[in-house]
């Protein structure tokens, strides 16, 4: 584990006023799916994940296909799909057409894929103002931080800490009522609507039949963003095209659901290039950049490539026992939870952070909840293997490979694995029967500490089931 | 440019050649339940009202102009060109502002006034749902600059839900640039995931049906 890890977790578990935030948000949007999703609610939802899971497997398995069908239809509307392979390809793109079109403002919606690469900071280095316009995203933009969790990125704010940052940030009078804080930024933001030259917006689904773009949204901000600038650009990975536009009855009654346990989100927009003749408004161009940034790298395997899957909905970390505790900012990248576990070493690497596969107890919650059936343990258990084959590669874990050879050699000789165990026991406080807290000094070192640290140890019995055996 | 490059890496990882046909495509999954227009409506009604908007019925055109000049009183307001706002004589109301088609001054008269007023395309009862389509009739910035949206909806309109909008329109871009599904008021409860009403778009929903 990194040193920044294991110290990001461990001020996360220090701080009580964020273990109830991050307890208390998760544990309310658990509640609402479970209550939505109900069989008396909905009685066909798990005929439903079992149809989008099909529909994603299908879509990844013949990506080219529909990415291709997708471009096509995207251009028979009059828009253009831009193709991206890194963080600055797509900047490039916007700050080329921002340039031919002497934009200065840009407002921008909710979007993993663009906090994935940097944009704001892009663009702002090169003298561009990009505005995030979600309540959550314009909390952390302002607080110069990353999103905590894929759906409510601001989980980790309190009121005050909102205060401070539009008192200081805004020169606003300080409030500290969420209705008010709520209408600083709408006025501040809808300024900022009206007067764009550029919306950016993520996509939560590409519809290859249409050449389409689907947001859905709460607040009304990426239909502002889509709809009010003359261009609209949509940011969106090469894995979010879906066939149909039928197939949204399917993936829509999902996502609103296991997100925030609502029927359906308030808004969902569905976008097919710019406002045509006759129309009265919306943007004069559309653009889809359809980024790569590390997702080729998870086709070739066939099971780890369902990590694709994912319409990042947040449930599997709502429903995780662990981001419950460690919270999202101790991931080391945009995505947090399990979700975030099973992509980032994919993306980045599996020795970028070779301890994250580890940071999950494999309870399965995650995939149960999971509306497109994604079995993350299954891939959580294959990356673990992977980080191991990574290690041994560099011959990092000698010590490790030689205590299991060890544990192996002991396991397969009764004799040995007798004397061991008489050894432990004698070694072993006794603890009178009860749980053991903290073992002698000689046991606790190096990763054995570290380990033992978190776990008390079963007490030592008198004598071994051997010797019970023996006696009987 | 990336596009050839993405593309090849994508084939190559899938082991797919260019121009491959795709096979065992799943099949399309809609369910068309029947459902009475009575329950629509009464459905229609308690979705939208659970979610913190308004609804109401009125028997006659007529009887929705009028219910909307008791809504608009004192405010001011603008109303989209939708044809069947012009039949119910909603447009020419006093105090509404409708028939424009230029875009500038559309985005100004919609960031000043009080009420939206629009129809909808169609209605999805099992969720309160108001189905937009972008057309010269309905714009995007009538249903959302505004603090808040009236729609009037001829009861026809109201569907079951996604499954039934999407048989009616397997393609909706076919038609349109844009088409919105709009379910009850513009929320957030991105601050302590306190609920709050009309952060972007308009706080206060209102569905009139007519018939």
């Amino acid at each position: 584990m990194s040193a920044e890890f294991d110290l990001k977790i461990h001020d996360t578990l220090a701080d009580a006023n964020l273990q109830l935030a991050i307890y208390t948000a998760t544990g309310r949007l658990k509640d609402k799916r479970i209550e939505v999703t109900a069989d008396d609610r909905l009685p066909d939802y798990q005929e439903l994940r079992t149809q989008a899971n099909a529909l994603k497997k299908h879509a990844i398995d013949n990506l080219d296909h529909y990415l291709e069908e997708f471009e096509r239809n995207v251009e028979a509307h009059g828009g253009k799909v831009v193709y991206c392979k890194d963080a600055t390809e797509v900047s490039d793109f916007v700050l080329d057409l921002a340039r031919r079109r002497g934009a200065r403002l840009i407002v921008k919606s909710k979007s993993m894929t663009t906090e994935e690469v940097d944009l704001n900071e892009r663009l702002e280095h090169h003298g561009l103002e990009s505005v995030e316009t979600d309540l959550g995203e314009y909390i952390i933009q302002l607080a110069h931080e990353k999103p905590y969790h894929i759906v409510a990125p601001a989980l980790h704010k309190t009121r005050y800490d909102v205060a401070d940052i539009f008192t200081k940030e805004l020169h606003v009078a300080r409030e500290t009522v969420p209705e008010k804080l709520t209408l600083i930024a709408r006025g501040v933001l809808r300024e900022k609507f009206l007067k764009a030259d550029i919306g950016i917006s993520g996509a939560n689904f590409l519809i290859a039949d249409s050449g389409a773009v689907v947001l859905v949204e709460n607040e009304g901000n990426a239909r502002l963003t889509t709809s009010a600038p003359k261009i609209h650009i949509a940011v969106a990975g090469i894995e979010k095209v879906i066939p149909r536009a039928q197939d949204l009855a399917v993936f829509l009654k999902l996502l609103a659901r296991s997100a925030t346990g609502q029927l359906l989100s308030v808004y969902t927009s569905f976008l097919a290039g710019p406002r045509r003749t006759g129309e009265v408004d919306g943007p004069e161009e559309f653009y889809v950049v359809l980024l790569d940034n590390g997702r080729t790298k998870l086709l070739p395997d066939r099971s780890k490539r369902q990590s694709l899957y994912c319409i990042r909905c947040g449930a599997c970390l709502n429903a995780c026992p662990v981001y419950r505790k460690i919270g999202g900012h101790s991931f080391p990248w945009v995505y947090s939870g399990p979700i975030g576990a099973i992509i980032t070493p994919q993306f980045m690497g599996v020795s970028h952070e070779p301890a994250l596969p580890f940071a999950s107890s494999l309870c399965g919650a995650c995939g149960e909840v999971c509306p497109v059936k994604i079995d993350i343990p299954k891939v959580l258990l294959e990356l673990r293997s992977d980080v191991k084959k990574s290690e041994a590669r560099e011959g990092q874990n000698r010590i490790e490979k030689l205590a299991f050879r060890v544990f192996a050699w002991v396991m397969t000789h009764p004799r040995i694995y007798e004397l061991a165990g008489r050894m432990a026991g004698s070694m072993a406080p006794a603890g009178d029967g009860k749980w053991i807290h903290s073992v002698p000094a000689p046991m606790s070192v190096g990763p054995m500490k570290a380990w033992l640290s978190q776990r008390d140890l079963p007490p030592s019995p008198s004598r071994s089931f051997r010797e019970m055996w023996r006696q009987r | 440019m990336s596009r050839d490059n993405i593309l090849h890496k994508v084939r190559t990882a899938l082991g797919r050649s260019a121009g491959q046909a795709v096979a065992d495509v799943p099949p399309v999954r809609l369910r068309l339940p029947e459902v009475a227009m009575e329950d629509r409506i009464a459905l229609m009604r308690s979705r939208v009202e659970a979610l913190a908007g308004k609804t109401a019925r009125v028997p006659t055109m007529d009887a929705a102009r009028e219910f909307v000049a008791a809504a608009i009183a004192g405010k001011t307001a603008v109303a989209s060109n939708a044809p069947y706002l012009e039949e119910c004589g909603i447009a020419g109301l006093p105090g509404v502002r409708s028939g424009i088609r230029e875009v500038a001054e559309l985005t100004e008269v919609c960031a000043r006034v009080d009420i939206g007023i629009t129809s909808a395309d169609y209605a999805l009862s099992d969720t309160g749902t108001l189905v937009m389509i972008a057309s010269p009739a309905e714009s995007r910035l009538v249903s959302l600059l505004p603090p808040a949206h009236l729609a009037v909806v001829p009861r026809e309109r109201i569907l079951t839900g996604l499954d039934e909008l999407f048989t009616l329109l397997p393609d909706p871009a076919a038609q349109t640039s844009s088409m919105v599904l709009i379910t009850g008021p513009s929320r957030t409860a991105d601050i302590e995931q306190i609920l709050v009403r009309g952060v972007h778009g308009p706080g206060q929903v209102t569905v009139v049906i007519v018939g």
